[in-house]
This record gives structure tokens, C-alpha cells and sequence, in this order.
């Protein structure tokens, strides 16, 4: 999957208002990936992509594109498409007008206009809609509208700015396998915003996590599940317990006056760190058996799994179990060395900008 | 059965008393002569060389003046819509205030604009130009009329400009379309309701006003309300008059069927 | 940025036609001279005749007391029928809306002769006729501004009420109304202004001797107008800008009320 880089964003800082959204961004993004930006609501996310689109022009910094700076290129001049949060789908036009908009700007043929509104309408399954106006479709037919408007252009990077949020549930999930078989068929760039982990986890190649105008990691879904960076991205993507910890030494951590073996090197000795440990992770035994006996004080069943939370030497553990223990029950806690993830304090002002805003 | 149905009641009333009561006293009188039978003489007099006169130049002054504020207020409109600033709630004021003025003054105030002698010329000597002839002519009323009624074609424009989503114009700057053909393509089309609304409500009154005739034109131009305001006034003729608001009325009706008649929504909602 | 200032000369000039007439106005009302043409010097004169004439001070209050009574019974019906309407199967509601758009769309004139030749039939022109006339040109503005905010209304913020024990009549004023409050108060507003501009219908449904600010200065006019009016006027100008200050501090203060 390695490709050259398509996009690089270098340096963007962005400004509204004093309120700085970007600062000092720096991304690059390959050619035909699927990259998510993923973040909390005033994260920035929005911004770098209206950013990418030319919608909004960067106070400092660069958009690289296919090695041409871009950044004072109005967005009609760039060869990049966006697939809008509510659509904006043109309500005067009927979905054929809709989707010949681009091409009849580029002064293609009316055949080959005809052809490719054909092929657009057949790839996001809505053959035969040509004649009906956009008020008459329900809003997953309006959300493959708008992909099939902008990728009848043929654009290099479809640019999707939270396609997915106004749908319901079921509807979601269709159309997250839909627009992977799209981006596979396509063989295009898609940059994608959104604020659902499962979302992003789910479809893409590479997920940048986002807060508060910085990036705060970068990596494929299973790099940002599995090994969170810091303790907004723990905290961010899925269930965790985050707690404060000591790292006596290399592959040794001290949490809440007990030592568990890890994998972790290289943090220094006696040096205070974050603790992440999926819910998943802790194995639940009989009391004695494992590093630290606890009681179950909640359980909740939630469909493949009973949730529980035991409270063990004053913390409340979020523990995930195909097993019930009874609210009350005594058990034991054991985590494998690799499921315990070691993470540095926030030391720097920006560093700081990770803690997670409850 | 909803019983807050009921609550229309009181209203329902009153709109039988005074809103269709009083078109049926105007078709009654306007198809009876004064001793009582029935008679068409009141509709067809509107053939009567004066009464057609009059409507004609009504119709003309009505479309002119329209047109003049659709001119005007749709580049104004627009580049208002465009301003999201924190001051643009005062601007629109600034656009609505003249309406809190007294038509009549502000028309009294126009004369002394137009007349011979009056500021207009003024400034026109001052630069060497000739004096102009305005005041008691046609252009007199058009002026007038456009003045009075240009805030209410702005209002409507700027509604709709302001309902346009900012997103259907990125849109289409995205799929490939500069700044003429997001107007032509996008900003047009989804702003014609309110040019609709804006036209109906200056054509409307502009076609029956007679105040403003009186005061610029110096009764010595009909127009077709002058004419319907002397049947009442002077002459007494309550039959005639009646048939000719009838035919008034026919044509604004018609006019306004023309103009689409499905947009009677935005109107009167301005912003205050 | 050659454009932007195109742009602003261009509103700047429109605004400067809407004034000019005004600070005209505004002017004459401080010329000693009787004459239009002539600046005879700065004078209070117009203002203190104002208030000492008689004929001034009633239609000023008679087109208070009209304009105000007619914008508050407009106000009730209005609100009544809009939330009757809202109810309406979709027929009634078209009939309905049609006949309430009459009087606004409908010539002036004609809804003057008609209002005026149902009185004049049947009973006499006078304070009741004019009234009627401006409740009837006002209720449209009224359902106009209203219907909008109940359709926009949460039912489920009135049912929400029902079902924590209201009864409705208390759920309507507790939850319904201050939510349709701005409509009710725009439709007011807009009530209120045309009956206060309103010439046409109020010359055909007055009765004799009556006047209202309007009708008086279309007299005048006839007659030659006596600079007084410029006073009035003035007065009446600096009257709204205040109260549209206050209006909009308050407004601001919400704003930022909401915010903080």
C-alpha cells in the first residue's frame, strides 16, 4: 500500500476569531488511502478539510498538492471533490442536473454526460433516479447523490466531511461497507472527517486522532487501538483504564502499589507515567489468583459481553468478560505484559492540550 | 374532532364581516345601476377612452417603478446577503426606518426635490447643466413610486439570498463553477421566490396609488386609482367606482397569477 | 478589493436616496421661513405650534389610539386563528389562507371602497368602520408571522407539559406561548406600522371631521403645508430611533444573557 505522498500539509496554522483551531498542522497524505480524521467536535478536523477543499484559507503554511502549491488556488480550480455534512444537494435541480454540474463545467460531451451519470447512478445503486428532485429522496439516497456528484468528475481526492452523521444506525453501517467497495473501485484518494472511533476504525487505512488544533496520532486502525500514544487517544478511541502508574524500570510498572510485568522499554527508572489497559485485557479469577483481588460493584449486560466495574486497591476498574461476576462477587484481576500499554506524562503546555475534555 | 379548531372562530368571523362581505358590496354595486338593476355599464365604462387612459398609464407607471426597484434592490440585496458581519442587523434597519416615516411627508419631501426651482435643479446649475422638468410628469410619479416602495422589493430579495445554505455554494465552487456561474446557476434561481414576493408587493400598490399621483403629479395625470378616488370623492358615483375597482382588481389578480402565485409565504415576514 | 469598495459606494448611495428626502424633511422643520425654498434662519417656532394646536394633537392621538387598538385586537385574533389553522385538515387550511391573504394583497383602494361602502350601506362611517378596516388589514401580518413559529414549535415540548400533570390551557401559556412570543411580537410590530402609514384605507372608512396624522397632511397638502408637519415628523423619526436603540440593547444584552 506504500505510495508517494498526494497531499502534504505543511505548517497550517488557522485563526477564527482569536480562537487559534490549527496550529502549526503538519500531514501528509498518500496517494489512494483511506485517511480519517478523527476528533472530538472543535478538534480542527473540519478545518483542515475545508482547508483541502479551499474553502478556507490558511492564515500560515502550505496545501502541497501533486507537488504544486495550492493554497491560494480557489477551490473551483482544484482537482479535488467534496461530498458535504448536509449534502448540499442543489434543491432547484432534478439529481440528473445535480450530478452533470461539474462535467457540464468542464464542456464535456452530452453523451459522455449521459454515459457518466448512468455509471455514477449504477455505482451507488440508484439507477433510474435521474428525473426526481432531491427533496424526494430519503437522506441515504441524498448522502450517494453527492458522492455520485462528485465523483463523476473524477476527481483525485474525494474530500467527505461526516457523510455518515445524519443517517441511523443501520443505514450507517450499509453505508460504511458502501463506501469502501467505492474507494476500492475508484481506486481514489478519500479524506474523511468524523467524530465516530468505530467509524473511522472500520474503513480506514490511516486514522489521524485530532484535539484541540494538534494531531495526536497517526497510524492505522490498529496501531491507534492497540497502542494509544497518550491519554486522549486511550481515552478517545474505545473503552480504557487510564491510571496513574511508576515505571520502576524497563518492562516493570508500579500501578496503585502493585507491580505488573510489561513490554515497555526505555521510559527511564522511577519515572511517573499513564497506565492504558483495555476493559478487555483484564482477566477476572478467582480472589488470590491474580495481581490484585477487587469487588464487583457494577455489572451490565451488553449483548457479546458483560460489562463490569471492580473496585481493586481504591481504583474502579472497567472490566469486559463473556463471564458474569454478581455485583458483590470477590475476584482477582490479571493483565498479560503485552496488553499493558505505557504512555508519558504530558510535560509541555501543548502536551497538555491532550487531556481528554470530558 | 381538535377544538382548537375553534380558536379560528372568532377570526373566521370577522373575515365573512369584513373581508368578503365588502368584495361582494363592491361586485354588488358594481353590476347594478343606481336605480337598482342589473347592469354591466359600470365594467365596460373601463372601455371609456379616460378609464382606459387611466389604467394604461397605471399599468405602465406600476411596471416601470417595478422594474426600477428590482434593479435597484437585487445588486443591493445581494451584496447585503453577502455581509454576515455583526453589524448587518443595523444595515437592514438602516433600509426598513424610512418606511416609519409618513409616506405622504416623504413624498411632500420629494416634491421639493423635483420641483423647478427645487434642490435637483439646484445642484444641476451649480455644474452648468440645464434645469430639468420633472415635477407634474410621469417621471415625477415613477420617481415617487419607486422611492416609497423600493424597501419592500429589498426585503424579500434579502430573505431569500440569506435562506440560500452557504454549503450549495461551496458545492458548486468545489464541483469546478467561478463566481458568475455560482450566481447564474445557484444564487439566482434559489433567490427568485423573493424577487417574486418583492415584485408582487411593489407592483400591487404601486398600480392603485393615488396619493402619490396627487402630490407629483398635480392631478394632472390620472391614474386609474385617482380616477376610482374621484368617482367616491367628487362625483358620487359609488356604482362606477365599485366597477372599476372590480376590474382593478381583476387585473392585479391576473398579474399576480402571471407572477406564480405560490410564493404568498415569504411575504410580509421581514426582519425586524 | 477595488470590488468591496464598489460595493459599499453602491449601498452608500441607495442609503443616501432613502435619506435625502428625510434629512430634507428634517431640516424644514428648523427653518423660520414659511417658504420651502428659502433658509430664513433656525428657529423652535414649528415645534411650539405644534403642541399648542389643537387639530395636531387629536389626529396625533387618534392615530395612536387606532394604530394601538387595532395592532392589539389583530394581535388576538391573529394568534387565536393561527393556532386554529395549524390544527386545519389541509383544504380548510388552503381556504382559509386564501382568504386571510386578501386584504394584504388585494389594492388598497379596494379594500377601502369596500370596507366603506359596507358601512356606509349599512351603518356610518366613523371610529368603528376605520377601526375595522385596520384590524382587517392587519390580522394577515399578524398569521403570517405566527404560523411560522408554531409550525417550527416541538409538539412534543406541549405534550411533554401535558404529561407532567399541565392542563392545557396552562401548557399553552407556560410552554407554547413564549415560544411563538417573537412571531406574536413581529406580527405587532408590522400590524402596528401599517396602520400608522396607512392612508388609503383610513381617507375611504373615516367619517367626516375625523383625521388621523396621514389624512390631515394629505389635506394640508392640497392646502399648502403648514411646517408644523415637518415637526411632527421629525419627532415622530427621532421616536422610532430611540425606540429601536432600546429594542436593539435589549437584544444585545440577550445575546449575550444566552452566551454567558
Amino acid at each position: 500500500m506504500s505510495k508517494k505522498p498526494l497531499i502534504d500539509l505543511v505548517d497550517i496554522t488557522k485563526s477564527f476569531d482569536d480562537t487559534c483551531v490549527l496550529d502549526d498542522l503538519n500531514l501528509s497524505i498518500k496517494e489512494n488511502e483511506f485517511l480519517t480524521l478523527l476528533g472530538p467536535s472543535g478538534c480542527g478536523k473540519t478545518t483542515t478539510l475545508r482547508i483541502l477543499g479551499g474553502f478556507v484559507t490558511p492564515d500560515k503554511g502550505n496545501v502541497i498538492f501533486d507537488g504544486e502549491d495550492i493554497t491560494q488556488v480557489p477551490p473551483n480550480k482544484r482537482n479535488l471533490n467534496t461530498v458535504f455534512q448536509k449534502y448540499a444537494l442543489f434543491p432547484h435541480m432534478n439529481i440528473e442536473e445535480n450530478i452533470a454540474f461539474g462535467l457540464k463545467i468542464s464542456h464535456k460531451s452530452k453523451a459522455y454526460i449521459k454515459d457518466k451519470i448512468k455509471y455514477a447512478l449504477k455505482l451507488v445503486n440508484l439507477q433510474g433516479y435521474e428525473k426526481r428532485m432531491p427533496s424526494y429522496l430519503s437522506g441515504g439516497q441524498q448522502q450517494r447523490i453527492a458522492i455520485a456528484r462528485a465523483i463523476v468528475n473524477e476527481p483525485k481526492v474525494l474530500l467527505l466531511d461526516e457523510p455518515l452523521g445524519a443517517l441511523d444506525l443501520k443505514l450507517r453501517q450499509d453505508m460504511q461497507y458502501e463506501l469502501i467497495r467505492l474507494k476500492n473501485e475508484l481506486g481514489i484518494t478519500f479524506v474523511y472527517v468524523t467524530h465516530d472511533q468505530e467509524e473511522a476504525l472500520t474503513m480506514s487505512d490511516t486514522v489521524v486522532v485530532m484535539n484541540q488544533g494538534y494531531i495526536q496520532q497517526m497510524g492505522t486502525p490498529e496501531d491507534i487501538y492497540n497502542e494509544p500514544e497518550n491519554a486522549f487517544v486511550a481515552d478517545f478511541i474505545g473503552d480504557s483504564n487510564i491510571i496513574d502508574g511508576l515505571m520502576v524500570r524497563d518492562e516493570l510498572v508500579e500501578i496503585l502499589g502493585v507491580k505488573f510485568a510489561c513490554v515497555d522499554k526505555g521510559f527511564g527508572n522511577y519515572k511517573p507515567v499513564d497506565v492504558v489497559i483495555r476493559p478487555e485485557d483484564i482477566i477476572l479469577g478467582n480472589p488470590g489468583e491474580g495481581s490484585m483481588d477487587g469487588v464487583v460493584s457494577h455489572l451490565i449486560f451488553k449483548g457479546v459481553h458483560y460489562e463490569m466495574e471492580v473496585m481493586a486497591n481504591g481504583f474502579e476498574w472497567l472490566v469486559q468478560s463473556t463471564v458474569a461476576h454478581a455485583v458483590g462477587t470477590p475476584v482477582s484481576l490479571r493483565v498479560d505484559p503485552f496488553n499493558i500499554q505505557i504512555m508519558n506524562k504530558p510535560e509541555s503546555e501543548d502536551e497538555k492540550a491532550v487531556t481528554p475534555d470530558e | 374532532m381538535n377544538k382548537r379548531k375553534l380558536l379560528a372562530g372568532p377570526y373566521l368571523i370577522w373575515a365573512i364581516g369584513f373581508i368578503i362581505l365588502p368584495l361582494l358590496m363592491i361586485i354588488y354595486y358594481g353590476l347594478t345601476s343606481p336605480d337598482g338593476g342589473f347592469t354591466l355599464e359600470n365594467l365596460s365604462a373601463i372601455g371609456d377612452s379616460i378609464h382606459y387612459k387611466a389604467l394604461g398609464q397605471s399599468l405602465l407607471i406600476a411596471f416601470g417603478s417595478t422594474c426600477i426597484s428590482l434593479l435597484i434592490a437585487y445588486p443591493l440585496a445581494y451584496i447585503l446577503s453577502k455581509n454576515q458581519g455583526s453589524k448587518k442587523d443595523i444595515i437592514i434597519m438602516l433600509f426598513i426606518l424610512p418606511m416609519w416615516i409618513n409616506f405622504l411627508l416623504r413624498v411632500l419631501a420629494l416634491q421639493m426635490i423635483l420641483a423647478n426651482t427645487g434642490i435637483l435643479n439646484g445642484i444641476l446649475n451649480f455644474f452648468g447643466l440645464p434645469s430639468q422638468h420633472l415635477l407634474y410628469t410621469r417621471t415625477a410619479i415613477l420617481i415617487g413610486m419607486t422611492y416609497d416602495y423600493l424597501p419592500f422589493m429589498i426585503l424579500p430579495i434579502y430573505n431569500a439570498m440569506c435562506k440560500i445554505d452557504r454549503d450549495l455554494i461551496h458545492a458548486a465552487a468545489d464541483l469546478g463553477a467561478g463566481s458568475k456561474l455560482i450566481f447564474r446557476k445557484i444564487i439566482l434561481p434559489l433567490s427568485m421566490p423573493g424577487v417574486i414576493s418583492g415584485i408582487i408587493m411593489v407592483f400591487v400598490p404601486s398600480i392603485s396609488e393615488f396619493a402619490i399621483a396627487d402630490i407629483l403629479g398635480g392631478s394632472k395625470i390620472l391614474l386609474i386609482g385617482n380616477v376610482i378616488e374621484q368617482e367616491f370623492s367628487l362625483t358620487n358615483n359609488w356604482h362606477l367606482g365599485s366597477g372599476l375597482s372590480i376590474v382593478l382588481m381583476v387585473f392585479i389578480f391576473i398579474s399576480m397569477a402571471v407572477m406564480n402565485k405560490n410564493d404568498a409565504e415569504g411575504e410580509g415576514q421581514m426582519i425586524w | 478589493m477595488v470590488k468591496r469598495w464598489i460595493e459599499k459606494c453602491y449601498v452608500g448611495l441607495v442609503l443616501f436616496l432613502l435619506y435625502a428626502p428625510i434629512a430634507i424633511l428634517i431640516v424644514c422643520s428648523f427653518n423660520a421661513s414659511k417658504s420651502r425654498r428659502v433658509w430664513d434662519g433656525f428657529t423652535f417656532q414649528w415645534y411650539i405650534e405644534l403642541f399648542q394646536d389643537e387639530a395636531v394633537i387629536g389626529a396625533v392621538r387618534t392615530s395612536l389610539m387606532l394604530t394601538t387598538v387595532a395592532a392589539i385586537v389583530a394581535v388576538l385574533l391573529g394568534t387565536l386563528a393561527s393556532i386554529g389553522i395549524t390544527v386545519m385538515g389541509q383544504k380548510t387550511k388552503q381556504v382559509f389562507m386564501t382568504v386571510t391573504n386578501v386584504p394584504m394583497l388585494n389594492a388598497d383602494v379596494v379594500t377601502g371602497i369596500a370596507i366603506m361602502l359596507l358601512f356606509g350601506r349599512f351603518w356610518n362611517l366613523g371610529y368603528f368602520s376605520m377601526l375595522a378596516a385596520h384590524i382587517t388589514l392587519g390580522v394577515p401580518y399578524v398569521i403570517l408571522n405566527v404560523m411560522p413559529k408554531l409550525q417550527q414549535t416541538n409538539v412534543s415540548t406541549y405534550e411533554a407539559a401535558l404529561d407532567l400533570g399541565a392542563s392545557p390551557v396552562y401548557a399553552f401559556f407556560k410552554i407554547v406561548l413564549p415560544d411563538i412570543m417573537p412571531g406574536i411580537f413581529s406580527g405587532f410590530l408590522l400590524a402596528f406600522t401599517i396602520s400608522l402609514d396607512d392612508f388609503v384605507i383610513t381617507y375611504f372608512t373615516k367619517g367626516a371631521g375625523m383625521n388621523t396624522i396621514s389624512t390631515m397632511i394629505y389635506q394640508q397638502v392640497r392646502r399648502g403645508i403648514n411646517p408644523k408637519m415637518y415637526a411632527l415628523s421629525t419627532i415622530l423619526f427621532l421616536l422610532i430611533l430611540i425606540v429601536l436603540w432600546i429594542a436593539n440593547r435589549i437584544s444585545a444584552r440577550q445575546v449575550q444573557g444566552t452566551r454567558g
